[in-house]
Protein backbone atom coordinates (compact mmCIF):
# COMPACT_ATOMS: atom_id res chain seq x y z
CA UNK A 1 0.00 0.00 0.00
CA UNK A 2 1.29 3.46 -1.04
CA UNK A 3 1.84 5.96 1.71
CA UNK A 4 0.25 8.87 1.23
CA UNK A 5 0.92 12.11 3.10
CA UNK A 6 -0.85 15.43 3.00
CA UNK A 7 1.22 18.37 4.11
CA UNK A 8 0.33 21.55 5.82
CA UNK A 9 -3.39 22.78 5.58
CA UNK A 10 -3.94 25.09 3.35
CA UNK A 11 -6.04 28.22 3.85
CA UNK A 12 -8.87 29.53 2.04
CA UNK A 13 -10.23 27.58 -1.23
CA UNK A 14 -9.65 28.23 -4.60
CA UNK A 15 -13.23 29.48 -6.66
CA UNK A 16 -12.84 25.53 -8.41
CA UNK A 17 -13.29 23.90 -4.65
CA UNK A 18 -16.17 26.14 -4.31
CA UNK A 19 -17.72 25.01 -7.40
CA UNK A 20 -16.92 22.13 -6.84
CA UNK A 21 -18.58 21.55 -3.39
CA UNK A 22 -21.54 23.28 -5.11
CA UNK A 23 -22.08 21.11 -7.66
CA UNK A 24 -21.41 18.09 -5.47
CA UNK A 25 -24.77 19.54 -3.09
CA UNK A 26 -26.89 20.34 -6.50
CA UNK A 27 -26.02 16.84 -7.62
CA UNK A 28 -27.12 14.79 -4.39
CA UNK A 29 -30.31 16.46 -4.00
CA UNK A 30 -31.18 16.09 -7.96
CA UNK A 31 -30.14 11.90 -7.31
CA UNK A 32 -32.50 11.89 -4.54
CA UNK A 33 -35.64 13.82 -5.93
CA UNK A 34 -34.89 11.52 -9.34
CA UNK A 35 -35.00 8.35 -6.65
CA UNK A 36 -37.77 9.65 -5.46
CA UNK A 37 -40.27 9.56 -8.12
CA UNK A 38 -43.38 9.64 -6.07
CA UNK A 39 -42.33 13.16 -4.27
CA UNK A 40 -42.13 14.72 -7.99
CA UNK A 41 -45.47 13.30 -8.79
CA UNK A 42 -46.93 14.57 -5.96
CA UNK A 43 -45.48 17.08 -6.32
CA UNK A 44 -47.69 17.72 -9.39
CA UNK A 45 -50.23 16.21 -8.45
CA UNK A 46 -51.06 19.01 -5.80
CA UNK A 47 -51.33 22.18 -7.92
CA UNK A 48 -52.97 20.67 -11.01
CA UNK A 49 -55.71 19.10 -8.96
CA UNK A 50 -56.41 22.98 -7.74
CA UNK A 51 -56.21 24.21 -11.37
CA UNK A 52 -58.60 21.13 -12.99
CA UNK A 53 -60.89 21.05 -9.94
CA UNK A 54 -61.21 23.80 -7.68
CA UNK A 55 -60.61 26.62 -10.23
CA UNK A 56 -63.31 24.98 -12.45
CA UNK A 57 -65.61 24.97 -9.71
CA UNK A 58 -64.52 28.43 -8.67
CA UNK A 59 -64.48 30.33 -11.92
CA UNK A 60 -68.38 31.29 -11.80
CA UNK A 61 -68.17 32.33 -8.02
CA UNK A 62 -65.03 34.41 -8.32
CA UNK A 63 -64.83 36.99 -11.25
CA UNK A 64 -61.47 38.71 -11.76
CA UNK A 65 -61.87 42.42 -12.56
CA UNK A 66 -58.93 43.76 -15.06
CA UNK A 67 -55.72 44.05 -12.67
CA UNK A 68 -51.81 44.47 -13.24
CA UNK A 69 -50.14 43.11 -14.75
CA UNK A 70 -53.32 41.82 -16.80
CA UNK A 71 -54.71 43.92 -20.07
CA UNK A 72 -57.81 42.23 -20.10
CA UNK A 73 -60.50 39.83 -18.29
CA UNK A 74 -59.07 36.92 -17.41
CA UNK A 75 -59.74 33.37 -16.58
CA UNK A 76 -59.37 32.43 -13.03
CA UNK A 77 -57.32 29.15 -13.90
CA UNK A 78 -55.13 31.53 -15.13
CA UNK A 79 -55.15 33.97 -12.25
CA UNK A 80 -54.58 31.46 -9.84
CA UNK A 81 -51.36 29.75 -12.13
CA UNK A 82 -48.44 32.13 -10.52
CA UNK A 83 -50.02 31.08 -7.55
CA UNK A 84 -49.48 27.77 -7.98
CA UNK A 85 -45.98 27.75 -9.08
CA UNK A 86 -45.24 29.51 -6.00
CA UNK A 87 -47.29 26.85 -4.26
CA UNK A 88 -45.00 24.53 -5.25
CA UNK A 89 -41.65 26.26 -4.34
CA UNK A 90 -43.34 26.81 -0.55
CA UNK A 91 -43.98 22.99 -0.52
CA UNK A 92 -40.63 22.25 -1.88
CA UNK A 93 -39.21 24.27 0.60
CA UNK A 94 -40.99 22.44 3.69
CA UNK A 95 -40.22 19.07 1.84
CA UNK A 96 -36.21 20.22 1.82
CA UNK A 97 -36.33 21.24 5.30
CA UNK A 98 -38.24 17.99 5.75
CA UNK A 99 -35.00 16.20 4.45
CA UNK A 100 -32.61 18.07 6.34
CA UNK A 101 -34.52 17.31 10.03
CA UNK A 102 -34.59 13.47 8.13
CA UNK A 103 -30.40 13.99 7.56
CA UNK A 104 -30.06 15.16 10.88
CA UNK A 105 -31.88 12.41 12.80
CA UNK A 106 -30.12 10.18 10.37
CA UNK A 107 -26.71 11.37 10.59
CA UNK A 108 -26.19 12.32 6.86
CA UNK A 109 -26.69 16.26 8.38
CA UNK A 110 -22.95 15.54 9.40
CA UNK A 111 -21.22 14.44 6.44
CA UNK A 112 -22.29 18.10 5.43
CA UNK A 113 -21.45 19.68 8.70
CA UNK A 114 -17.67 18.40 8.53
CA UNK A 115 -17.11 19.93 5.56
CA UNK A 116 -13.57 22.74 5.65
CA UNK A 117 -15.59 24.95 3.31
CA UNK A 118 -17.39 27.33 5.64
CA UNK A 119 -20.57 26.87 6.65
CA UNK A 120 -22.42 28.99 5.31
CA UNK A 121 -21.44 28.43 1.71
CA UNK A 122 -22.64 25.10 2.54
CA UNK A 123 -26.03 25.80 3.11
CA UNK A 124 -26.09 28.21 0.75
CA UNK A 125 -25.07 25.35 -1.52
CA UNK A 126 -28.09 23.28 -0.29
CA UNK A 127 -30.58 25.88 -0.64
CA UNK A 128 -29.57 26.91 -4.52
CA UNK A 129 -29.70 22.65 -5.15
CA UNK A 130 -33.52 22.85 -3.28
CA UNK A 131 -34.63 26.01 -5.66
CA UNK A 132 -33.17 24.09 -8.77
CA UNK A 133 -35.09 21.46 -8.05
CA UNK A 134 -38.15 23.32 -7.49
CA UNK A 135 -37.75 24.66 -10.49
CA UNK A 136 -38.21 21.47 -12.79
CA UNK A 137 -40.94 21.41 -10.49
CA UNK A 138 -42.61 24.63 -11.66
CA UNK A 139 -41.69 23.80 -15.59
CA UNK A 140 -43.16 21.04 -15.65
CA UNK A 141 -46.27 22.19 -14.12
CA UNK A 142 -46.27 25.11 -16.83
CA UNK A 143 -46.24 22.59 -19.72
CA UNK A 144 -48.69 21.21 -18.37
CA UNK A 145 -51.00 23.82 -17.54
CA UNK A 146 -50.34 25.08 -21.27
CA UNK A 147 -51.57 22.29 -22.86
CA UNK A 148 -54.43 23.55 -20.64
CA UNK A 149 -54.31 26.89 -22.13
CA UNK A 150 -52.71 28.67 -19.83
CA UNK A 151 -50.46 30.34 -21.94
CA UNK A 152 -48.34 33.57 -20.83
CA UNK A 153 -46.49 35.30 -23.54
CA UNK A 154 -43.52 33.12 -24.78
CA UNK A 155 -41.70 35.49 -23.12
CA UNK A 156 -43.06 35.05 -19.58
CA UNK A 157 -41.29 31.47 -19.49
CA UNK A 158 -37.75 33.22 -19.50
CA UNK A 159 -38.90 36.63 -17.77
CA UNK A 160 -39.98 34.38 -15.09
CA UNK A 161 -37.05 32.60 -13.91
CA UNK A 162 -34.91 35.15 -11.85
CA UNK A 163 -38.34 35.86 -10.11
CA UNK A 164 -38.96 32.01 -9.43
CA UNK A 165 -35.33 31.81 -8.45
CA UNK A 166 -35.73 34.46 -5.81
CA UNK A 167 -38.91 33.40 -4.81
CA UNK A 168 -37.09 29.64 -4.37
CA UNK A 169 -34.57 30.98 -2.17
CA UNK A 170 -36.60 32.65 -0.03
CA UNK A 171 -38.90 29.88 0.44
CA UNK A 172 -36.21 27.61 0.62
CA UNK A 173 -34.62 30.24 3.40
CA UNK A 174 -37.50 29.96 5.41
CA UNK A 175 -37.86 26.02 5.40
CA UNK A 176 -34.16 25.99 6.52
CA UNK A 177 -34.89 28.25 9.31
CA UNK A 178 -37.70 26.12 10.26
CA UNK A 179 -35.48 23.03 10.13
CA UNK A 180 -33.16 24.32 12.85
CA UNK A 181 -35.91 24.79 15.47
CA UNK A 182 -37.29 21.56 14.56
CA UNK A 183 -36.10 18.83 17.44
CA UNK A 184 -38.04 15.43 16.09
CA UNK A 185 -38.90 14.73 12.72
CA UNK A 186 -42.67 13.93 14.08
CA UNK A 187 -42.89 17.73 14.55
CA UNK A 188 -42.93 18.48 11.15
CA UNK A 189 -46.80 18.17 10.77
CA UNK A 190 -46.89 21.02 12.99
CA UNK A 191 -45.68 22.96 10.18
CA UNK A 192 -47.94 21.92 7.93
CA UNK A 193 -50.19 23.36 9.90
CA UNK A 194 -48.96 26.07 11.43
CA UNK A 195 -46.87 28.06 8.35
CA UNK A 196 -47.89 25.71 4.74
CA UNK A 197 -51.32 26.48 4.76
CA UNK A 198 -51.48 29.88 6.51
CA UNK A 199 -49.07 31.41 4.17
CA UNK A 200 -50.75 29.78 1.26
CA UNK A 201 -54.29 31.27 2.07
CA UNK A 202 -53.56 34.10 3.34
CA UNK A 203 -52.14 35.50 -0.18
CA UNK A 204 -52.99 36.40 -2.98
CA UNK A 205 -52.40 32.97 -4.24
CA UNK A 206 -56.05 32.13 -4.96
CA UNK A 207 -57.88 35.53 -4.50
CA UNK A 208 -56.61 39.06 -5.49
CA UNK A 209 -56.09 40.94 -2.42
CA UNK A 210 -58.77 43.81 -3.09
CA UNK A 211 -61.59 40.74 -2.75
CA UNK A 212 -60.16 40.02 0.79
CA UNK A 213 -60.30 43.61 1.39
CA UNK A 214 -64.20 44.11 0.72
CA UNK A 215 -64.19 41.05 3.36
CA UNK A 216 -62.32 41.49 5.52
CA UNK A 217 -60.03 44.52 5.86
CA UNK A 218 -58.26 42.82 9.18
CA UNK A 219 -57.24 39.99 6.75
CA UNK A 220 -56.05 42.26 3.95
CA UNK A 221 -53.53 43.58 6.28
CA UNK A 222 -52.29 39.90 7.31
CA UNK A 223 -52.34 39.13 3.45
CA UNK A 224 -50.31 42.37 2.35
CA UNK A 225 -47.65 41.51 5.27
CA UNK A 226 -47.17 37.61 4.29
CA UNK A 227 -43.99 37.59 2.45
CA UNK A 228 -45.69 34.38 0.19
CA UNK A 229 -47.84 37.10 -0.91
CA UNK A 230 -44.85 38.97 -2.53
CA UNK A 231 -43.58 35.79 -3.95
CA UNK A 232 -46.45 35.12 -5.78
CA UNK A 233 -46.46 38.74 -6.97
CA UNK A 234 -43.30 38.98 -8.05
CA UNK A 235 -43.93 35.77 -10.14
CA UNK A 236 -47.40 36.61 -10.99
CA UNK A 237 -45.58 39.93 -12.76
CA UNK A 238 -42.40 38.28 -14.20
CA UNK A 239 -44.59 35.58 -16.24
CA UNK A 240 -46.30 38.47 -17.91
CA UNK A 241 -43.00 40.52 -18.51
CA UNK A 242 -43.34 42.88 -15.88
CA UNK A 243 -41.95 44.21 -12.66
CA UNK A 244 -43.42 44.58 -9.44
CA UNK A 245 -40.63 46.54 -7.53
CA UNK A 246 -42.16 45.82 -4.35
CA UNK A 247 -42.35 42.05 -4.34
CA UNK A 248 -38.69 42.29 -5.50
CA UNK A 249 -38.06 44.78 -2.49
CA UNK A 250 -39.78 42.10 0.21
CA UNK A 251 -38.78 39.05 -1.52
CA UNK A 252 -35.35 39.57 -1.51
CA UNK A 253 -35.44 40.92 1.87
CA UNK A 254 -37.10 38.02 3.74
CA UNK A 255 -34.63 35.53 1.98
CA UNK A 256 -31.69 37.50 3.66
CA UNK A 257 -33.26 37.61 7.02
CA UNK A 258 -34.41 33.92 6.54
CA UNK A 259 -30.80 33.16 5.54
CA UNK A 260 -28.95 35.14 8.15
CA UNK A 261 -31.11 33.58 10.55
CA UNK A 262 -30.59 29.78 9.35
CA UNK A 263 -26.95 30.18 9.49
CA UNK A 264 -27.03 31.52 12.84
CA UNK A 265 -29.18 28.84 13.67
CA UNK A 266 -27.10 26.61 12.57
CA UNK A 267 -23.86 28.06 13.73
CA UNK A 268 -22.12 25.57 15.82
CA UNK A 269 -21.37 27.81 18.93
CA UNK A 270 -25.22 29.24 18.78
CA UNK A 271 -28.35 26.08 17.37
CA UNK A 272 -27.30 23.48 16.17
CA UNK A 273 -25.25 23.19 19.62
CA UNK A 274 -27.93 23.41 22.08
CA UNK A 275 -29.03 19.53 21.42
CA UNK A 276 -27.21 17.12 22.95
CA UNK A 277 -25.92 14.45 20.98
CA UNK A 278 -28.39 11.89 18.96
CA UNK A 279 -29.64 9.04 21.08
CA UNK A 280 -27.24 6.32 22.23
CA UNK A 281 -24.55 8.61 22.20
CA UNK A 282 -22.37 10.47 24.60
CA UNK B 1 -7.60 10.84 40.28
CA UNK B 2 -4.38 9.11 39.11
CA UNK B 3 -3.33 11.16 35.49
CA UNK B 4 -0.17 10.28 34.09
CA UNK B 5 1.63 12.32 31.81
CA UNK B 6 0.72 13.50 28.28
CA UNK B 7 1.70 10.68 25.49
CA UNK B 8 5.05 11.15 24.03
CA UNK B 9 4.89 12.13 20.44
CA UNK B 10 5.69 8.81 18.50
CA UNK B 11 8.31 8.21 15.23
CA UNK B 12 6.98 9.56 12.30
CA UNK B 13 7.83 8.92 8.76
CA UNK B 14 11.03 11.01 7.80
CA UNK B 15 9.90 14.86 6.45
CA UNK B 16 10.51 16.06 3.42
CA UNK B 17 10.76 19.75 4.12
CA UNK B 18 11.40 21.56 7.06
CA UNK B 19 7.79 22.84 6.58
CA UNK B 20 6.55 19.02 7.47
CA UNK B 21 8.89 18.80 9.84
CA UNK B 22 7.60 21.07 11.85
CA UNK B 23 3.98 19.87 10.87
CA UNK B 24 5.06 16.35 12.00
CA UNK B 25 5.85 17.75 15.28
CA UNK B 26 3.08 19.50 16.26
CA UNK B 27 0.34 17.37 17.94
CA UNK B 28 -1.95 15.57 15.70
CA UNK B 29 -4.84 16.58 18.20
CA UNK B 30 -4.66 18.88 20.81
CA UNK B 31 -7.60 19.38 23.88
CA UNK B 32 -6.69 21.69 26.32
CA UNK B 33 -9.13 21.78 29.28
CA UNK B 34 -12.05 21.26 27.36
CA UNK B 35 -15.37 21.54 29.24
CA UNK B 36 -18.61 21.18 27.64
CA UNK B 37 -22.36 21.33 29.72
CA UNK B 38 -26.38 20.69 28.46
CA UNK B 39 -27.82 22.82 30.32
CA UNK B 40 -27.13 22.20 34.16
CA UNK B 41 -25.48 18.30 33.12
CA UNK B 42 -21.83 18.74 32.95
CA UNK B 43 -21.26 15.74 29.84
CA UNK B 44 -17.07 16.55 30.26
CA UNK B 45 -15.00 18.10 32.69
CA UNK B 46 -11.91 20.08 31.87
CA UNK B 47 -10.68 17.50 29.45
CA UNK B 48 -6.92 17.60 28.38
CA UNK B 49 -4.66 15.03 26.12
CA UNK B 50 -3.15 15.11 23.17
CA UNK B 51 -2.72 12.37 20.30
CA UNK B 52 0.85 12.25 18.24
CA UNK B 53 0.73 11.84 14.79
CA UNK B 54 1.19 8.41 13.50
CA UNK B 55 0.46 7.09 16.28
CA UNK B 56 -2.72 5.07 17.67
CA UNK B 57 -5.08 6.22 20.78
CA UNK B 58 -7.82 4.55 22.33
CA UNK B 59 -10.36 6.91 23.99
CA UNK B 60 -11.81 4.24 26.44
CA UNK B 61 -15.05 5.03 28.21
CA UNK B 62 -18.84 3.64 29.24
CA UNK B 63 -21.44 4.35 27.69
CA UNK B 64 -22.12 7.73 28.53
CA UNK B 65 -18.44 8.69 29.31
CA UNK B 66 -18.24 11.63 26.79
CA UNK B 67 -16.78 10.55 24.11
CA UNK B 68 -19.31 11.54 21.76
CA UNK B 69 -19.87 14.70 22.62
CA UNK B 70 -16.04 15.13 22.57
CA UNK B 71 -16.04 14.25 19.02
CA UNK B 72 -18.56 16.46 18.24
CA UNK B 73 -16.32 19.23 19.78
CA UNK B 74 -13.80 18.15 17.69
CA UNK B 75 -15.35 17.85 14.54
CA UNK B 76 -16.84 21.09 15.21
CA UNK B 77 -20.50 20.42 15.28
CA UNK B 78 -20.62 21.96 19.06
CA UNK B 79 -19.30 24.95 19.57
CA UNK B 80 -16.52 25.02 22.04
CA UNK B 81 -17.87 26.21 25.32
CA UNK B 82 -14.62 26.22 27.28
CA UNK B 83 -11.26 24.92 26.34
CA UNK B 84 -9.34 24.86 23.35
CA UNK B 85 -8.74 22.45 20.54
CA UNK B 86 -6.39 22.04 17.92
CA UNK B 87 -5.67 20.07 14.87
CA UNK B 88 -1.77 19.92 14.16
CA UNK B 89 -2.08 23.44 15.65
CA UNK B 90 -5.15 24.93 14.04
CA UNK B 91 -7.56 25.88 16.63
CA UNK B 92 -10.65 24.57 15.52
CA UNK B 93 -12.93 28.03 16.52
CA UNK B 94 -10.14 29.73 15.01
CA UNK B 95 -9.15 28.29 11.92
CA UNK B 96 -11.87 25.64 11.58
CA UNK B 97 -11.42 25.20 7.87
CA UNK B 98 -7.62 24.79 8.24
CA UNK B 99 -8.37 21.91 10.51
CA UNK B 100 -11.22 20.50 9.03
CA UNK B 101 -8.97 19.73 6.09
CA UNK B 102 -6.25 17.60 8.36
CA UNK B 103 -9.54 14.86 9.69
CA UNK B 104 -11.42 12.52 8.82
CA UNK B 105 -14.19 11.12 10.96
CA UNK B 106 -16.38 8.12 11.50
CA UNK B 107 -19.11 8.85 13.63
CA UNK B 108 -21.22 6.37 15.94
CA UNK B 109 -24.43 6.16 13.78
CA UNK B 110 -24.14 5.67 10.27
CA UNK B 111 -23.55 8.59 8.39
CA UNK B 112 -24.08 7.16 4.95
CA UNK B 113 -27.03 7.98 2.34
CA UNK B 114 -28.58 4.90 1.60
CA UNK B 115 -30.26 5.64 -1.39
CA UNK B 116 -26.97 6.66 -3.24
CA UNK B 117 -24.67 3.99 -4.30
CA UNK B 118 -21.47 3.66 -2.07
CA UNK B 119 -19.37 5.33 -5.59
CA UNK B 120 -21.42 7.95 -5.41
CA UNK B 121 -21.78 8.36 -1.27
CA UNK B 122 -17.76 8.73 -2.13
CA UNK B 123 -18.02 11.60 -4.78
CA UNK B 124 -20.49 13.31 -2.71
CA UNK B 125 -17.87 13.32 0.05
CA UNK B 126 -15.62 14.33 -2.02
CA UNK B 127 -17.52 17.43 -3.44
CA UNK B 128 -17.53 18.66 0.14
CA UNK B 129 -13.80 18.58 0.28
CA UNK B 130 -13.97 20.51 -3.09
CA UNK B 131 -11.97 17.74 -5.00
CA UNK B 132 -12.51 17.89 -8.55
CA UNK B 133 -14.57 15.21 -10.26
CA UNK B 134 -11.91 13.54 -11.94
CA UNK B 135 -9.31 13.32 -9.03
CA UNK B 136 -12.41 12.26 -7.16
CA UNK B 137 -12.87 9.15 -9.27
CA UNK B 138 -9.56 8.39 -9.24
CA UNK B 139 -9.38 8.25 -5.45
CA UNK B 140 -12.57 6.56 -4.79
CA UNK B 141 -11.24 3.56 -7.29
CA UNK B 142 -8.27 3.50 -5.15
CA UNK B 143 -9.71 3.30 -1.75
CA UNK B 144 -12.79 1.09 -2.76
CA UNK B 145 -9.51 -1.51 -4.02
CA UNK B 146 -8.24 -1.12 -0.57
CA UNK B 147 -11.45 -1.88 1.33
CA UNK B 148 -12.36 -4.84 -1.22
CA UNK B 149 -15.56 -3.10 -2.58
CA UNK B 150 -14.37 -2.30 -6.31
CA UNK B 151 -17.27 -4.68 -7.37
CA UNK B 152 -20.21 -2.71 -5.44
CA UNK B 153 -19.66 0.55 -6.57
CA UNK B 154 -22.28 0.30 -7.99
CA UNK B 155 -24.27 -1.14 -5.38
CA UNK B 156 -26.73 0.84 -3.28
CA UNK B 157 -25.62 1.13 0.29
CA UNK B 158 -28.56 -0.10 1.85
CA UNK B 159 -27.79 -3.41 0.33
CA UNK B 160 -24.14 -3.46 1.91
CA UNK B 161 -23.71 -5.39 5.24
CA UNK B 162 -22.87 -3.75 8.15
CA UNK B 163 -19.17 -4.39 8.07
CA UNK B 164 -18.44 -3.10 4.62
CA UNK B 165 -20.81 0.24 5.61
CA UNK B 166 -18.36 0.78 8.01
CA UNK B 167 -15.35 0.10 5.83
CA UNK B 168 -17.02 2.10 3.19
CA UNK B 169 -17.20 4.54 6.12
CA UNK B 170 -13.51 4.80 6.76
CA UNK B 171 -13.04 4.88 3.16
CA UNK B 172 -14.78 7.85 2.75
CA UNK B 173 -13.30 9.54 5.73
CA UNK B 174 -9.88 8.91 4.24
CA UNK B 175 -11.10 10.46 0.74
CA UNK B 176 -9.71 13.64 1.47
CA UNK B 177 -5.96 12.17 2.85
CA UNK B 178 -6.70 13.97 5.80
CA UNK B 179 -3.97 12.95 8.64
CA UNK B 180 -6.19 12.43 11.90
CA UNK B 181 -9.03 10.06 11.66
CA UNK B 182 -11.53 10.06 14.77
CA UNK B 183 -13.30 6.86 14.82
CA UNK B 184 -16.09 6.96 17.31
CA UNK B 185 -17.17 3.29 18.34
CA UNK B 186 -16.84 2.05 14.88
CA UNK B 187 -17.04 -1.34 15.54
CA UNK B 188 -20.79 -1.50 17.71
CA UNK B 189 -22.85 -3.89 16.06
CA UNK B 190 -20.75 -6.05 14.39
CA UNK B 191 -19.08 -9.68 14.50
CA UNK B 192 -15.99 -10.60 15.56
CA UNK B 193 -14.79 -11.10 12.14
CA UNK B 194 -15.74 -7.27 10.51
CA UNK B 195 -14.08 -6.45 14.15
CA UNK B 196 -11.19 -7.43 13.70
CA UNK B 197 -10.68 -6.27 10.31
CA UNK B 198 -11.45 -3.04 10.63
CA UNK B 199 -9.22 -2.90 13.62
CA UNK B 200 -6.52 -4.27 11.70
CA UNK B 201 -6.98 -1.59 8.54
CA UNK B 202 -7.47 1.01 10.75
CA UNK B 203 -3.80 -0.03 12.55
CA UNK B 204 -2.43 -0.44 8.99
CA UNK B 205 -3.54 3.20 8.36
CA UNK B 206 -0.88 4.14 11.11
CA UNK B 207 2.06 2.19 10.33
CA UNK B 208 1.43 2.39 6.66
CA UNK B 209 0.03 6.20 6.54
CA UNK B 210 1.38 8.00 9.18
CA UNK B 211 -1.93 9.20 10.26
CA UNK B 212 -2.61 9.86 14.06
CA UNK B 213 -5.42 7.51 14.83
CA UNK B 214 -8.23 8.69 18.16
CA UNK B 215 -10.45 5.22 18.36
CA UNK B 216 -13.18 5.78 20.50
CA UNK B 217 -14.51 2.34 22.54
CA UNK B 218 -15.54 0.72 25.63
CA UNK B 219 -14.26 -2.79 24.63
CA UNK B 220 -10.70 -3.42 26.67
CA UNK B 221 -10.08 -6.01 24.11
CA UNK B 222 -9.58 -3.41 21.25
CA UNK B 223 -6.61 -1.99 23.05
CA UNK B 224 -2.74 -3.14 22.58
CA UNK B 225 -0.22 -2.92 24.88
CA UNK B 226 2.00 -0.50 22.97
CA UNK B 227 -1.44 2.01 22.63
CA UNK B 228 -1.27 5.26 23.73
CA UNK B 229 -4.74 5.31 26.32
CA UNK B 230 -7.15 8.43 27.51
CA UNK B 231 -9.54 6.75 30.28
CA UNK B 232 -12.72 9.31 30.26
CA UNK B 233 -15.44 8.24 32.77
CA UNK B 234 -18.50 10.72 33.71
CA UNK B 235 -16.68 13.56 31.19
CA UNK B 236 -13.02 13.62 33.16
CA UNK B 237 -9.96 12.54 32.36
CA UNK B 238 -9.15 9.97 34.83
CA UNK B 239 -5.62 8.45 33.41
CA UNK B 240 -3.64 8.91 29.93
CA UNK B 241 -0.34 8.06 28.88
CA UNK B 242 0.89 4.49 27.26
CA UNK B 243 -1.30 1.53 27.73
CA UNK B 244 1.14 -0.51 29.78
CA UNK B 245 1.91 2.73 32.19
CA UNK B 246 -1.70 3.23 32.62
CA UNK B 247 -2.04 -0.42 33.73
CA UNK B 248 1.40 -0.31 36.00
CA UNK B 249 0.68 3.09 37.49
CA UNK B 250 -3.15 2.09 38.89
CA UNK B 251 -1.23 -1.60 39.97
CA UNK B 252 -3.46 -3.96 37.86
CA UNK B 253 -2.21 -6.41 35.58
CA UNK B 254 -4.28 -5.48 32.47
CA UNK B 255 -6.29 -2.82 31.28
CA UNK B 256 -9.60 -4.05 32.20
CA UNK B 257 -8.10 -4.05 36.07
CA UNK B 258 -6.91 -0.95 35.59
CA UNK B 259 -10.16 0.33 34.47
CA UNK B 260 -11.77 -0.97 37.24
CA UNK B 261 -9.38 0.17 39.69
CA UNK B 262 -9.71 4.05 38.07
CA UNK B 263 -13.39 4.25 38.12
CA UNK B 264 -13.84 2.65 41.58
CA UNK B 265 -11.49 5.25 43.15
CA UNK B 266 -12.89 7.82 41.76
CA UNK B 267 -16.66 6.86 42.72
CA UNK B 268 -15.14 6.26 46.22
CA UNK B 269 -13.76 9.46 46.86
CA UNK B 270 -16.43 11.03 45.36
CA UNK B 271 -18.92 9.55 47.89
CA UNK B 272 -16.78 10.49 50.59
CA UNK B 273 -16.92 14.11 49.44
CA UNK B 274 -19.23 16.33 51.56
Amino acid sequence: MSVTTAGPAQSGFSFGEYLTCLNGIVWREALRFLHQRERFVSALVRPLVWLFIFAAGFRQVLGISIIPPYETYILYEVYIAPGLMAMIQLFNGMQSSLSMVYDREMGNMRTLLVSPLPRWYLLFCKLLAGTAVSLLQVYAFLLIAWFWDIAPPPIGYLTVLPALVLSGLMLGALGMLISSGIKQLENFAGVMNFVIFPMFFASSALYPLWRVQEGSPMLYYVCDFNPFTHAVELVRFALYGKMNWVSLAVVVGCTLVFMIGAIYAYDPSRGFSRRGPAGGET
Amino acid sequence: MTETATPTIAPTPPASCPQQAEHAQTPALSIEGVNHAYGARRALIDVSFAVAPASFTALLGLNGAGKSTLFSLVTRLFGIQRGHISIFGHDIGAAPSEALRLLGVVFQPRTLDLDLSVRQNLLYHAALHGIARREADARSREVLARIALSDRAGSKVRDLSGGQMRRLEIARALLHRPRLLLLDEATVGLDVKARADILRHVRDLVSEQGIGVLWATHLFDEILATDDLVVLHEGRVLARGEVARVVADAGAVDVNGAFATLTVATERSRSAAP
